[in-house]
């Protein structure tokens, strides 16, 4: 296999004014600032002439090296601001690289927006001719393709009606189909699939695993890490500008679920304040542990993990309990435990001390998405005595488990758990 | 599909696959003017008959201010014809100058979002007001034949001087798209130079009663070679072509062209980041 694209040094470098809020110049500025260097020239004609430049650089990218073999499937992941967009820009010739070089075999189409160049007040079918045009179809292409995008965006009856009247589902549905049958070799894709509803997500997906399929090259880029654990074979981690990891997806996955655990979310909890009088409980420390015991906010779904809690009760109190409820971005309430559930303490006092409690959360039990952590402590239907909404927060990561068989559309329910199957089969005459 | 082609991007060196680009993107031009035009009709009553109604109307008032106000000669023409010989060249390059000027800005989003070479939507906002003059010509053809008017051979000359016409406005249109990017303030001065070139150029009157020492400096104005061409072109018989004031503007608007192509390549690259 030869290779599709090799970055050599790559590097982008932006300038940020400091002093203007506008993202553009205005030349009254221009002319103001140059009549004040003149100005501060005449009466201290001495002074170093750019003592305070109101410009900073900035460099988006620093010195990028990689490279893509034809007919690789690559995941770009990476925090907000870590360059993945720029890359995609330079790579999709919108703009320049300051420094370095980059080496492409094939024709390529990107996808950073859908819909770019659609006009309100034309109609679907103009639209479908325009925004073609745009992506870099000639128009022997689109009227080839025409009755499939119409077919896939399934808008057949509105295709002389102005885009503007469209509904949003319809927009984008529209606009992905004329980008869908795009046939480069390589195809550069940013997070464009978070529009739209769930089924057209899965349509879409599945359009492009076809594509990736039939040998092109593809870049994605995406915060859905099940999407890219289900598209890509290879990945790119980029963090500050620069390639921190580039390897197999499963690596690249495993590497940024360690990275995002470094001074970020809401997987841990430290409770500095000294607590307020007439308490009777407070927390002072609290955890999500991955299955190994280290701090983590992602967890991958067929992974155990633990939430670990310090707290300190001040009184004594009969018949206490202490429990979570984990909660979902829904704010369904998914799960609620207790510390009394499984131990001896049930019905029994506690004494005034410090308590380190910690619950193994079984592997396969939440489906992915995201969570919050509430903790409470209290007498049951007597007395609340603590209770914190979103102590925590942490991260459920479909890792290509049996739940993706359908790429990216995530299964409906709560529970993860893989049930046992019987089937019998007889042939039918 | 050539699939052994090899694209290297590197720092200041897009050059080479420039013009094979925009050739590769011929289809555009026609796409993005087809937009624009099909937009711009888009819920209105009459259509396209606008394109022909605004100059017709500019044309009566001129006429009437300047034939019978201010009763100036016509050279021997109908007054009508002498005007609208006129306003057709300075109606397309007033078009195309601030269409051309807003076109970048306008279609920012495209611009950050996907690569084509970007002289294609400068120059088809100047195909669009080109659209405009070929239907306006119609209203040219009307009056001939209203006034009995029939042309020389001269007739033959007129897509030489649209082609400088066209420059004109490419060039002008190419400054103002660059430095519209940069600077916004161009937003503001392209109306005005729309407005004021309107008086100092021949637009109303002939340029013959401009006097002869004066007449090579008012061919500093390059709408003026242009429009003299057009009249000398159109009107045929006893017009005369100041040659030297022609020969003054075609000069400049070569110039302005080319600085014009120079210029928005130069800056072209920094479009996406800035726009």
């Amino acid at each position: 296999m030869s290779l599709a694209i090799v970055v050599e040094n790559l590097s982008k470098k932006y300038i940020i004014g400091h002093q203007k809020r506008e993202r553009y110049t205005a030349l009254r500025d221009v002319l103001t600032n140059g009549a004040k260097q003149v100005a501060h020239k005449l009466i201290h004609p001495f002074a170093a002439s750019d003592s305070c430049l109101p410009y900073e650089e900035f460099w988006a990218l620093k010195g990028i090296n990689f490279d893509v073999k034809q007919g690789d499937r690559v995941g770009i992941i990476g925090r907000n601001g870590a360059g993945k967009s720029t890359l995609l820009k330079i790579l999709s010739r919108i703009t320049e690289p300051t420094t370095g070089k980059v080496s492409i075999k094939g024709r390529v189409a990107s996808l950073l927006e859908v819909g770019t160049g659609f006009h309100p007040e034309l109609t679907g079918r103009e639209n479908i001719f325009l925004n073609g045009a745009i992506l870099g179809m000639s128009r022997a292409d689109i009227k080839k393709n025409f009755d499939e995008i119409v077919a896939f965006a399934e808008v057949e009856k509105f295709l002389d009606t102005p885009v503007k009247r469209y509904s949003s589902g319809m927009y984008v549905r529209l606009a992905f189909a004329v980008a869908a049958h795009l046939e480069p070799e390589i195809l550069i894709v940013d997070e464009v699939l978070a529009v739209g509803d769930a089924q057209f997500q899965k349509k879409c997906l599945g359009k492009m695993q076809d594509v990736s399929t039939q040998g092109r090259t593809i870049l994605f880029v995406s915060h859905n890490m099940g999407v890219i654990n289900a598209l890509c074979n290879k990945g790119i981690l980029l963090q500050m500008g620069q390639v921190a990891a580039c390897g197999t997806v499963a690596s690249i996955l495993a590497r940024y679920m360690q990275r995002s655990t470094i001074g970020g979310g809401g997987h841990q909890f430290v409770n500095n304040k000294a607590c307020k009088s007439g308490s009777k409980a407070n927390v002072l420390e609290a955890c999500v542990l991955g299955s190994k015991g280290e701090p983590s906010s992602s967890i991958f779904v067929d992974q155990h993990y633990f939430i670990q809690l310090v707290w300190r009760l001040h009184v004594r109190v009969p018949f206490l309990r202490v429990g979570i409820e984990i909660i979902d971005s829904t704010g369904v309430v998914v799960l609620s435990s207790m510390d009394t559930d499984t131990t001896d303490l049930h019905g029994k006092p506690r004494e005034p001390g410090i308590f380190h409690e910690t619950v193994k959360i079984s592997s396969f039990l939440l489906m992915p998405g995201n969570y919050t952590v509430k903790v409470f402590a209290g007498i049951p239907g007597i007395e609340r005595v603590m209770e914190i909404d979103d102590l925590l927060e942490f991260e459920v990561v479909d890792n290509h488990s049996h739940l993706s068989h359908v790429v990216g559309a995530r299964r409906p329910g709560y529970v993860a758990t893989p049930l046992q199957w019987e089937v019998q089969f007889e042939h039918a005459e | 599909m050539d699939h052994q082609s090899l694209l290297v991007i590197e720092a200041g060196k897009t050059e080479r696959h420039y013009w094979m680009d925009l050739w590769r993107c011929r289809e555009l031009f026609y796409f993005l003017a087809w937009r624009d035009i099909l937009v711009r009709y888009k819920q209105t009553v009459i259509g396209l008959v606008w394109a022909l109604i605004r100059p017709l109307l500019t044309m009566v008032v001129f006429v009437f201010v300047f034939s019978k106000l201010v009763k100036l000669s016509s050279e021997g023409v109908p007054y009508p014809i002498l005007v609208f010989a006129a306003l057709l060249p300075w109606q397309f390059f007033s078009n195309a100058f601030s269409e051309a000027g807003n076109s970048l800005i306008s279609n920012a989003s495209m611009i950050s979002k996907v690569y084509f070479p970007r002289l294609v939507v400068p120059t088809s906002a100047v195909i669009v007001s080109f659209v405009d003059f070929l239907i306006s010509g119609i209203i040219l053809i009307g009056l001939m034949l209203w006034y009995g008017f029939a042309p020389d051979w001269r007739i033959f000359t007129l897509p030489l001087f649209t082609m400088v016409a066209f420059a004109a406005a490419m060039g002008a249109g190419l400054w103002t798209a660059a430095l519209n990017v940069k600077y916004r303030d161009f937003r503001y001065i392209i109306p005005f130079v729309v407005q004021f070139g309107l008086y100092v150029s021949p637009v109303g009157f002939s340029s013959a009663i401009v006097p002869e020492q004066w007449r090579l400096l008012y061919s500093l104005n390059p709408m003026v070679g242009v429009i003299d061409g057009f009249r000398w072109a159109i009107l045929g018989g006893n017009t005369q072509l100041y040659w030297p004031g022609f020969f003054l503007s075609l000069f400049l608007v070569i110039l302005i062209l080319t600085t014009g192509i120079y210029y928005f390549r130069k800056t072209e690259k920094t479009f996406a980041d800035v726009i």
